[in-house]
């Protein structure tokens, strides 16, 4: 069924990215033994390619074949994914785009600090590459590590225009391996992004096929009792809103590819026992978060987002769409391991093996049950007999043994495991009423700083700089409506959770409170000022926004140059969002005093209050926005102004 | 959708406050106002009883914005004896005016084998706590009001079979002997639906429906010969695109 991502032509030129004299008689030149070997390979390797200061990227229509359509994807030099480039920090680099196709094209280099004319965004300082022009991106590369770039024009992305990005530091690296690879994910699907959207605005659960049914609920009776099983299906109706709401488009049409593999085919990357091997993991997804494990090995995480962090050992980490984290595994043992990578929503995987030779597939694990929402999702906060941890292995029913995504989104019946609200009783709540919000959570009981300050406590963040200073009160006041479904009337500090379905599964799993920076940030400055954001939206409209406003309807974010700001935000919706701030660092506030990471994109867990910091050192106009491209193309986004 | 592509939209009306920023070429990064059209087919179904068959359908449409659409309506029955009744269309603009609800105001014509009416019509239609999906009109002309109510749900048997009871009200402050409408409660449609999505845009189901008309509707009714009344067997295919 499933045949190679890549087209059949060979043409060098076409095929791989160029560079070199061939094409642009500029800058460095493919080694003969590379220009060779992307003759031969029929598809995109994750080794990394050399590194160069110049390149020459045609954009283009590219026949993929992955389901059962012959699609047409959107690629770079023959190749979807685009692919892979690699410069060295201290280069200035130059890379050409030629757009081949009949509709404007972007490529945003995603997580680079540069000029805001370099950035690649149409309308930010940047007008586009039109149908059959060309736009060259000069900028010196001030940075180190792993990051990627995409199209930030409509549906491109989501059709294949989207490469990892690779670059050298300067000096000695802080992490050496032996293997170097780049495990690039994304999800693809036949059908037209324009189609996605458009049946989501009709239904918001179109793509759910896991909702909750009539077995569901006797199974639950049956578990939990008559009455609770009521009270729980009472409490998720009268809001109008469902557990089962985890992934917005899921793998019924979705194909989660490993560099650019389907899993029946898969990735391998060779190694010898005893190496160390770097595998630098890149969500390319365009909705999809995707939760990363190795059976058998333990993984050091050694990156976040393109900068180094203490070493984290970590049997499975999540990866939001747009982050990036390098890790590296030390294999002793002469045996194939199994890259699993399933889908949050647990409705399909992405695989890959590390192997010692050539054409060994590694075992795929049982997938893991699927999470369900719970009231903490909500925004209820804390509550008793909430956590979803540990219940998962309990329920065989819930353990699925799946050769195929589809078939996953089919069965109903397995789908179903224990919501972790059941012994909950709603009407002990505070602000539970989500009926009525209408006069804004604000005046809500426990709604204030002071409170959400009290939960960080119990996150025992590792040492014990304050999570979050106080901050100024200027509240930004909500109410729910047309794009504002419903409000968080607890939002809780959850930096030190996995995540739904990941907490209490039996395996240490990153949480952002583990990433410490390996060097002390470079602006020490307290910010001067604050700006809340509400992540909010309307599941039933499939419009969402900041503040409770579309981008159309909204003010622009204005920073001043070279001022320091905390943003808080404050998820008031049922789904994560990462949200991606181009141009500048996003300091997280995760505990780590001096030490706190610097991120490009910070995953907002549904009822989550969090913060970072930026330096806004670098003026233009920015893109501000959710990277989930459904959200962000129904309103998720701002502009931020700094001058 | 078929009026707006990623391209074209990004020549759309700019929206208000957002040019204060300088957008090169006034591009904005992201259309968030452009245009979806939609049709649903809810019920395109024959029905079967001792006293003969009927064929109804009932339908929307619309097309607009997050905000403003345009919205249409119809419904009708066909006899066996090839008469169209029960023609009820509307053109409404509709407001979307909270989380869940929309504000609905035009004009419902009665077209069909009878007199022609027309009313001016206004109501709610949306989605109710516990997902349940109603409309409720009000209209009026010169001969008086009318209203409707509808309702339905969906209960999951699977994620793929789906029953929904559904129904819908009509009252009348008049008698309209002509339209076959009596005062009051006029007349009741209600059906138990049971349809399999085997694609989420085509499900065929199959069901019980059952109508009825009360006092005087039922009189003018049985004059015109054209009374369908009572359960009946029922099949069709639901849809939407
Ligand atoms: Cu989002």
């Amino acid at each position: 069924m499933v045949e190679s991502v890549f087209p059949k032509r060979t043409s060098i030129g076409r095929r791989r990215f160029v560079t070199g004299a061939a094409a642009l008689s500029c800058g460095a030149a493919m080694s003969p033994a590379l220009a060779r070997k992307a003759a031969t390979e029929s598809t995109l390797s994750a080794e990394l390619p050399e590194s160069a200061s110049s390149f020459l990227l045609n954009v283009e229509k590219i026949p993929v074949r992955v389901g059962e359509q012959h699609a047409k994807g959107v690629g770079i030099n023959g190749s979807v994914p685009a692919p892979t480039l690699r410069w060295r920090e201290g280069d200035t680099v130059e890379i050409q785009v030629r757009n081949h196709l009949h509709e404007d094209t972007s490529i945003h280099w995603h997580g680079i600090r540069l000029p805001a004319d370099m950035d690649g965004v149409p309308g930010l300082s940047f007008a586009g590459i039109p149908a059959g022009e060309a736009f060259t991106y000069r900028f010196p590369v001030r940075q180190s590590g792993t990051y990627w770039y995409h199209s930030h024009s409509g549906g491109q992305e989501q059709a294949g225009l989207y490469g990892a990005l690779v670059i050298d530091p300067a000096r000695r690296p802080a992490y050496t391996a032996d293997r170097d690879y780049v495990v690039l994910l994304s999800d693809w699907t036949d059908a037209d992004p324009m189609d996605i959207v458009s049946n989501l605005k009709f239904d918001g659960d179109y793509y759910n096929f896991r909702q909750r049914t009539v077995g569901t609920f006797l199974h639950d009776i049956r578990k939990d009792g008559l009455m609770a099983s009521v009270r729980d299906r009472l409490a998720w109706g009268g809001m109008n809103m469902a557990p089962t709401d985890i992934s917005d488009v899921s793998g019924i049409i979705y194909t989660y590819l490993m560099n650019g593999r389907s899993p029946e085919k898969g990735w391998t990357g060779l190694f010898r026992p005893g190496e160390r091997i770097r595998l630098r993991f890149i969500n390319a997804a365009s909705m999809t978060l995707f939760d990363v494990r190795i059976p058998g090995l333990t993984m050091q995480v050694v990156s976040a987002d393109g900068n180094d962090v203490e070493p984290v050992p970590v049997d499975e980490f999540r990866i939001a769409p747009a982050e990036t984290y390098d890790v590296i595994v030390q294999p002793t043992v002469d045996q194939p391991y199994t890259i699993f990578v399933q889908s949050e929503d647990r409705t399909g995987y992405a695989r890959g093996t590390l192997a010692t030779q050539e054409d060994v597939l590694g075992p795929i694990p049982p997938m893991d049950p699927r999470p369900l929402r719970t009231m903490t999702d909500m925004g209820m906060g804390d509550m008793k007999g909430m956590s979803m941890g540990g219940e998962h292995k309990s329920d065989p029913m819930a353990r699925m043994d799946m050769s195929s995504h589809e078939k996953a989104a089919e069965q109903d019946t397995a789908a179903h495991h224990p919501a972790a609200m059941h012994d909950m009783d709603m009407s002990d709540m505070p602000g539970m009423d989500m009926n009525d919000m209408s006069e804004g959570h604000m005046d809500m009981p426990g709604m204030s700083m002071h409170h959400a300050m009290s939960h960080q406590d119990s996150q025992k963040p590792q040492n014990k700089v304050s999570v979050m200073p106080q901050p100024e009160s200027h509240l930004v006041s909500l109410q729910t409506g047309v794009e504002v479904q419903s409000l968080a009337p607890q939002p809780k500090n959850r930096l030190g959770e996995a995540g739904d379905g990941l907490d209490g599964n039996g395996r240490r799993c990153l949480r952002y409170t583990d990433l410490r920076a390996l060097k002390r940030g470079i602006d020490p400055r307290e910010p001067s000022r604050e700006i809340e954001l509400h992540l909010t939206g309307n599941m039933e409209r499939f419009i969402w926004g900041f503040n409770g406003k579309k981008f159309s309807e909204a003010e622009p974010i204005r920073l001043a140059l070279g001022e320091r700001v905390r943003f808080v935000l404050i998820n008031d919706t049922m789904m994560e969002h990462p949200i991606h701030l181009h141009g500048l660092w996003s300091e997280l506030e995760n505990g780590q005093g001096t030490f706190q990471p610097y991120k490009h994109t910070v995953n907002v867990k549904p009822g989550e209050r969090l913060s970072y910091l930026v330096s806004a050192d670098t003026p233009g106009l920015w893109a501000y926005h959710c990277h989930l491209l459904y959200h962000m193309d129904t309103g998720m986004f701002r502009t931020v102004v700094v001058s | 959708m078929i009026a707006a592509s990623w391209s074209l939209s990004a020549h759309a009306a700019p929206m208000n406050r957002t040019m204060a920023v300088p957008y090169v070429k006034g591009i904005m990064p992201v259309m968030d106002q452009r245009v979806y059209v939609h049709a649903l087919l809810d019920q395109f179904e024959a029905r079967y009883s001792g006293a003969g068959g009927q064929f109804r359908y009932d339908g929307q449409a619309w097309f607009g914005s997050d905000y403003n659409k345009l919205w249409l309506k119809s419904e009708g029955t066909v006899g066996t004896d090839g008469r169209f009744g029960d023609g009820d269309h509307e053109i409404l603009y509709d407001r979307s005016i909270s989380r869940y609800f929309d504000v609905q105001s035009g004009v419902r014509l009665d077209i069909d084998h009878g007199p022609t009416r027309a009313w001016g019509a206004i109501g709610l239609q949306g989605l109710v706590l516990y997902f349940f999906d109603a409309e409720a009109t009000f209209y009026f002309s010169d001969r008086g009001v009318a209203g409707r109510l509808t309702g339905s749900y969906d209960i999951f048997i699977t994620n793929r079979l789906i029953l929904q009871p559904q129904a819908e009200l009509n009252f009348y402050s008049n008698s309209d002997p002509a339209r076959g409408v009596g005062r009051g409660l006029s007349d009741i449609d209600t059906g138990l639906r049971l349809r399999y999505e085997w694609h989420r845009k085509i499900a065929p189901y199959i069901g019980i429906t059952y109508s009825n008309m009360f006092d005087k509707s039922m009189f003018f009714r049985e004059n015109n010969g054209k009374n369908n009344s009572g359960v009946n067997f029922t099949f069709g295919i639901r849809s939407w695109f």
